[in-house]
């Protein structure tokens, strides 16, 4: 008979909340696909001439196709490629809302050290997702 | 009987996967030169069922499906390698998101031992993506070419201890109270655990980010080797938390190329749906399964790729 033990009330939330999360970006991301590949939304780039870009490195991909590269793909959330991006950064978006769920149970159980790095990891997250940290290419 | 029945469908994948493989290979250049001989949807597909055997046989094999998503999709796909790795980093991020809530109510996956580590690897990978995205393309392929046949190397001769031995745990674990207790169901006894030698293995996630977001392979390979051999982590919780802990590295290097421009929804969906398909699959196959063989099958996939891409990036096989 497994004996109960029960992990930290921070791990029981994070791990609640990722399910949650995880499940729902996991069925946008169908979701989304079918839209553009049954052509619900007209794309951004037509599927038929996706073998001349994505040969291309990125810098020369973003040229050709004029995509703003950080968060310019928010502006394109009508266009049926572009729609597949908004899944994408939620799921990337993920870890960032369950550290922002366990700071204030850390807070609250006076884990001083473990409230200090979750918010720089937030922080640290935050600053990659921010756009301020992209690449223009090679 | 049974024995040749394993036999057989391991023999059959593997058929079907060096099929499909070189398929891939013999159909490039048509793309490349005429741009319209192949029709784009063959690519998606194609890309679907390979990865839906990589799938299976990363379950099988015991490895995350990012390190074998990068060199072989890399190597035989007409795809930019900075797509690829794009692509390879959300495959990564998408599995450990998956499978993180569940290792983590079981216990097995550990929030405290996480956190530091996480913290130190998932800036590192910011970095680690920007260099990648900024290096050329053969210098790319060259160091992912050697960092695969490492991960062969590091396959064929680590060691793994199911409980090591940890005498006194560390000043720094002990501060940060980095220690836990799990039950295991196989000796009906419940496993307390401590580690020893942090400082050092956060210096060693430094690489393992770094690494990590540069060529968007996902890190488990490296992690559980740190976790397990060195801090002294029972490979059980290892293992979890190697799994977890990627969902955090690997999110701060997707971010870095979805913000450049490298992700491209028609090679990245097929390949996130195609794995967790496999993966779904392929737990079910390894119940009758011979994890011998298959772990033989991913090193040579991984020797085969890695060396692929080593002699596409110094320009003998492109």
């Amino acid at each position: 008979m497994a004996k109960e033990i029960k992990p930290s009330e921070e791990q029981l939330s994070y791990a609640a909340l990722l399910d949650i999360g995880m499940k729902l970006g996991l069925i946008g991301i169908v979701i989304t696909f079918a839209i553009y590949v049954f052509g619900i939304f007209s794309p951004y780039l037509p599927v038929e001439d996706l073998p001349q870009y994505w040969k291309l490195n990125v810098h020369k991909y973003l040229e050709v196709t004029r995509i703003q590269s950080g968060w310019a793909w928010i502006t394109l959330l009508h266009k049926g490629d572009f729609l597949n991006f908004l899944p994408i950064a939620f799921l990337s978006a993920l870890s960032i809302i369950c550290y922002i769920r366990i700071l204030p149970i850390f807070l609250k159980k006076k884990e001083s050290i473990y409230a200090f790095l979750a918010l720089l990891q937030v922080l640290i997250l935050l600053l990659a997702a921010s756009g301020i940290l992209k690449v223009g290419g090679h | 009987m049974r024995w040749l029945l394993r036999t057989f469908s391991m023999v059959a994948l593997l058929l079907l996967f060096t099929c499909v493989i070189s398929m891939a290979a013999e159909t490039t250049p048509q793309v490349m030169e005429g741009g319209s001989s192949f029709p784009w949807w063959a690519w998606p597909l194609l890309l679907f069922i390979v990865t839906f055997i990589l799938g299976i046989i990363a379950v099988l094999g015991g490895v995350g499906g990012g390190v074998l998503f990068v060199p072989i999709v890399g190597g035989f796909f007409p795809f930019n390698l900075d797509f690829v790795r794009g692509a390879g980093l959300l495959v990564a991020l998408s599995g450990a998101l998956a499978a993180g809530p569940g290792l983590l109510r079981r216990g097995l996956a550990d929030l405290r031992l996480t956190i530091p580590l996480a913290l130190i690897a998932s800036t590192s990978a910011i970095f680690g993506a920007m260099i990648g995205l900024s290096l050329p393309k053969n210098v790319v392929n060259t160091l992912l070419g050697l960092t695969i046949l490492g991960i062969v190397v590091i396959m064929l001769t680590a060691k793994k201890s199911e409980y090591p031995e940890v005498k006194k745990a560390d000043a720094l674990s002990r501060a940060l109270k980095i220690y836990g207790i799990y039950y295991e169901p196989t000796t009906g006894k419940e496993v307390e655990w401590k580690v020893h030698r942090t400082p050092i293995a956060l210096l060693l996630f430094v690489v393992i980010g770094i690494m990590a977001g540069m060529f968007g392979l996902g890190a488990g390979w490296a992690n559980v080797p740190v976790l397990n051999l060195l801090m002294g982590v029972p490979l059980k919780v290892a293992v979890s938390t190697s799994k977890f802990l990627l969902s955090i590295t690997d999110t701060s290097a997707a971010w870095i190329y979805l913000n450049s421009g490298a992700i491209i929804p028609m090679i990245v969906v097929p390949s996130i749906v195609g794995i967790m398909l496999g993966s779904i699959v392929g737990v079910r196959v390894l119940a009758v399964a011979k994890p011998k063989v298959i772990r033989w099958v991913v090193i040579g996939l991984l020797a085969f790729s890695g060396l692929r891409a080593l002699l596409k990036g110094l320009g003998i096989w492109t």
